[in-house]
C-alpha cells in the first residue's frame, strides 16, 4: 500500500517536473562549463559563484526583457577532452543561447572551436593565455590578458623594490604558466631586466628546493613566477624554508588569496597585478563583495568577480536582442549585441576590443581595462600605486 | 649550493623511498601491483589533517589517527578486493585493475567532501625550523623524513628476517601452497601485509603532505607513477630496493635540475632509469629467479 502511494507521489512529480521544465522553455538557457571537480575547481568553484550570484540578481530585478535567465551548469573537470563533450552536450543537446567557459586556457584552446564551428558564443571569463580569442568571432572574454597586466606588474614592483635582476621559475607543461612566462619573457626583455636563471616545474611537482637552490645561487633581486596557486603557494614556502627571502613577481594564477592560506606565514612580498581587487573600495565592487559575502559565506575573489561581470555584460547585450526563440538567429543576434557592450562592475570600468585571428583577420574579443598591481602583506593585499 | 642540492636530494630521496616501502612490501608478498597505494597515501595525509583541523589533536595523535584509518582500509582492501580474487584465482591483471577502481573511487569520495583544492596543515615549527650549517638548510622534517625511511626500511627487514612471522611471510613469497602446506596461515598473513603496505602508505602520506605544504585529492597520483619507478628500479618487491631506488631517483632529479636544467629533468632522471634497467633488467636488488620479499 504504501509503495503504491510512494509510486503516486513519485509520478506526480514527474508530471510537475515535466511541465515546469516545458514552462522553462521561455527563458534565457545559458550553458556553464567551468571545471568543478579537479585541480582546477578552485578556480571553477567561485566562478559558478559568480555566474549564479549574478543571475539571482538579474532574476530578482524582473529578469531581462521579462525572461529569466535559466543557467545549465556542467562540470568540464579542467580537462580538454571534458571540455569538449561539455561544450557539445550544452550546445547542442540543451541547445543554450551562449556559453560561458571553460576555466582553464588549456581546454579553451581545444574546446572553443567547437563553439565557434556551431556559432555559439563563448565567452571566458579566465582564459588568459594568448591566442585563444583568435580562434574566431564567436570568442569572447572579460579577462585580462597577461599580456596586459604582467608588463604593468613587473614595471611597479622594479619601480618599488628597484630590483635590477631576477631569476624566473615556471610551470613548463600548462598553456597558461607557459604563455604567462612567454609574456613575462617579453616584459623584462621590454625593460632591460636581466634574467640571472630561468628554471621550470611540472604540474603536480611538490618539490621546488633544487630549482630553488639553484636559483638563490644565482643572486637575483626578485623571483618571476608565472605557477598556478597550487605550486605556486609551496614554491614560495620552499623559498622561505631554504632563507630566499626575495619578493616574488607572480601572474594571474597567483592572484588568488588561496595563497594566503596555502602559505600561510610565508605569503608576504608576493606581487600580481590584477583587474580586480578586494580592497577596490569602488562603488561596484563594494556591492558585489557584500552581495557575494551574503550569498555564500565567503570572500569572493578574482575568478568570481569576473564572472560575475560576465554575466552582467552578457544582459547589458542580451537588453538590446530582439530574442525570436529561433536558436540559431538568436544566437547570432546576441554575437552582434555583445562587442559593443561597456560596463563598469566590479573589475571597473570594462568594453572590448577586437583581436584578429591567426589568418591575420578580425577574429574574437579581449577585454580592455587596467590593472591594479597589489603587493601582499601580513595576509593582505595593499594596492601599490 | 652542491651542499645545499646534496641535502635536497637526501630529502626527496627519503620522500620517494618512504613511499615505496609499503607499495615494494604488497607487491613482494601478495603479488600485487596495488595502484591504490596512492590513495591510502592521500587518505592518510587528510585524516591527520582532519584530526588537526577538526579534533584539534597534536601532531602525534594526528599520525596515529592516520595509521589507524589507513590499517583499516588496507584491511578492508584485503577482505573485500584483494581476497575474494584470490579465491577465484582471477587473472594477474584483475587486482590491478580492481585497485585503480579503488584509488579512483577514494579520490573522488575525498574530493566530493573536501572539495579538490590545495589544503595544507596549520603552521607549526617541524617543516619550517631546521639546522643551519654555513649555507645549507635542513628542516627537522627532512631530517625525520630521512631517518624514519632507513628505521621502517631496518625494521622491515628485521621483521622478514629475524621473526619467525617474517619467515612465514618469505615462504609465502616463495610459494603460496607450499606455506600453506606447512600449515601457515596464507590469508591472515595475506590480510596483514596488506594492512602493513597500507599504513606504511599513510604514514608516508603525513610526513610526505607535511613537508611539500599540499594535500590535495590526486597527490598520490604523481607519486605513484614515481613509485612504481623507483620500485621497479630497486627490484619488485625488495625492500632495500625501494630505499636505494628511491634515493636514485631523488638524487637523478635533483641533479639533472643543478647541472642540466630543470626543462630536462624528467628527461634524465628517467632516461637514467632506463639506462639501468637496460643493464640489469630485474633491478637493483631484483634476483633473476624471482624470489621476493
Amino acid at each position: 500500500m504504501m509503495s503504491m502511494q510512494l509510486t503516486r507521489v513519485l509520478f506526480g512529480a514527474l508530471i510537475a517536473l515535466g511541465y515546469f521544465s516545458s514552462l522553462s522553455s521561455a527563458q534565457i538557457k545559458i550553458g556553464v562549463a567551468e571545471a568543478l571537480t579537479g585541480n582546477a575547481a578552485q578556480y571553477g568553484v567561485p566562478i559558478r559563484k559568480g555566474f549564479e550570484l549574478a543571475a539571482s540578481e538579474i532574476n530578482g530585478s524582473g529578469g531581462i526583457n521579462g525572461q529569466k535567465i535559466e543557467l545549465i551548469v556542467e562540470d568540464e573537470q579542467g580537462k580538454k577532452e571534458e571540455a569538449i563533450n561539455v561544450f557539445k552536450k550544452l550546445i547542442f543537446q540543451d541547445k543554450v543561447l551562449m556559453l560561458f567557459g571553460p576555466t582553464l586556457s588549456n581546454s579553451a584552446q581545444a574546446s572553443d572551436p567547437v563553439a565557434q564551428g556551431a556559432k555559439v558564443v563563448v565567452f571566458g571569463t579566465s582564459n588568459t593565455a594568448d591566442g585563444i580569442t583568435s580562434i574566431g568571432n564567436y570568442v569572447f572574454r572579460n579577462s585580462v590578458t597577461e599580456s596586459d597586466i604582467l608588463p604593468v606588474t613587473l614595471k611597479v614592483a622594479a619601480q618599488k623594490t628597484g630590483l635590477k635582476k631576477v631569476a624566473v621559475l615556471y610551470g613548463n607543461d600548462d598553456i597558461f604558466t607557459k604563455s604567462g612566462f612567454d609574456n613575462f619573457k617579453k616584459a623584462l626583455e621590454a625593460l632591460k631586466i636581466p634574467v640571472t636563471t630561468t628554471e621550470t616545474f611540472a604540474k603536480g611537482d611538490v618539490d621546488f628546493k633544487p630549482q630553488l637552490t639553484k636559483i638563490k645561487a644565482s643572486n637575483p633581486d626578485a623571483i618571476v613566477l608565472s605557477a598556478l596557486v597550487a605550486e605556486g603557494a609551496p614554491a614560495m614556502v620552499q623559498a622561505r624554508q631554504l632563507g630566499i627571502a626575495l619578493p616574488f613577481i607572480g601572474g594571474n594564477g597567483m592572484n588568488s588569496p588561496k595563497v594566503f592560506d596555502l602559505a600561510k606565514g610565508n605569503s608576504d612580498n608576493l606581487w600580481v597585478g590584477s583587474p580586480w581587487s578586494i580592497e577596490n573600495p569602488a562603488a561596484e565592487n563594494k556591492r558585489f563583495i557584500a552581495a557575494y559575502q551574503k550569498a555564500h559565506s565567503a570572500l569572493p575573489d578574482q575568478f568570481a568577480a569576473q564572472a560575475y561581470d560576465a554575466m552582467y555584460i552578457v544582459a547589458q547585450a542580451l537588453k538590446k536582442v530582439q530574442l525570436s526563440g529561433k536558436l540559431e538567429a538568436d544566437r547570432s543576434a546576441l554575437r552582434s549585441a555583445l562587442p559593443s557592450v561597456q560596463i563598469t562592475g566590479a573589475t571597473g570600468a570594462f568594453k572590448f576590443r577586437q583581436v584578429n585571428g591567426k589568418d591575420g583577420k578580425p577574429a574574437g574579443y579581449d577585454a580592455v581595462q587596467t590593472a591594479i598591481v597589489m603587493m601582499t602583506k601580513g595576509s593582505q593585499y595593499v594596492i601599490q600605486k | 649550493m652542491l651542499a645545499q642540492q646534496l641535502v635536497n636530494a637526501i630529502s626527496l630521496g627519503g620522500v620517494y623511498a618512504l613511499f615505496a616501502l609499503g607499495f615494494t612490501l604488497i607487491f613482494g608478498v601478495l603479488n600485487v601491483v596495488n595502484l591504490a597505494h596512492g590513495a591510502m597515501f592521500m587518505l592518510g595525509a587528510y585524516t591527520a589533517l582532519q584530526a588537526v583541523l577538526l579534533l584539534k589533536l597534536p601532531l602525534a595523535a594526528a599520525m596515529l589517527a592516520a595509521i589507524v584509518v589507513t590499517a583499516g582500509a588496507g584491511w578492508l582492501l584485503d577482505r573485500f578486493i584483494l581476497a575474494p580474487l584470490r579465491a577465484r584465482q582471477a587473472p594477474h591483471l584483475a587486482p590491478m585493475i580492481a585497485t585503480i577502481g579503488l584509488a579512483i573511487s577514494l579520490n573522488s569520495t575525498v574530493q566530493g567532501i573536501f572539495g579538490a583544492e590545495n589544503l595544507r596543515f596549520p603552521v607549526h615549527g617541524l617543516a619550517a625550523d631546521g639546522l643551519r650549517l654555513g649555507g645549507v638548510q635542513i628542516t627537522w622534517l627532512e631530517l625525520q623524513i630521512i631517518i624514519l625511511a632507513f628505521v621502517l626500511m631496518a625494521a622491515l627487514l628485521w621483521w622478514l628476517m629475524r621473526t619467525r612471522m617474517g619467515c612465514a611471510l618469505r615462504a609465502l613469497a616463495e610459494s603460496r601452497k607450499a606455506a600453506a602446506l606447512l600449515g601457515i596461515d596464507v590469508e591472515g598473513l595475506f590480510r596483514m601485509t596488506s594492512v602493513i603496505a597500507a599504513l606504511l602508505g599513510g604514514v608516508a602520506g603525513v610526513l610526505i603532505a607535511l613537508y611539500t605544504n599540499a594535500v590535495f585529492p590526486q597527490m598520490g597520483q604523481p607519486m605513484l607513477h614515481k613509485g612504481i619507478a623507483v620500485v621497479i628500479l630497486g627490484g619488485m618487491g625488495d625492500i632495500r630496493g625501494a630505499l636505494l631506488g628511491g634515493f636514485f631517483l631523488g638524487f637523478a632529479e635533483v641533479f639533472s635540475i643543478a647541472y642540466v636544467g630543470s626543462t630536462m629533468r624528467d628527461a634524465v632522471a628517467f632516461g637514467l632509469l632506463f639506462a639501468i634497467l637496460l643493464l640489469r633488467p630485474e633491478g637493483l636488488f631484483g634476483k633473476a629467479a624471482q624470489r621476493r620479499a
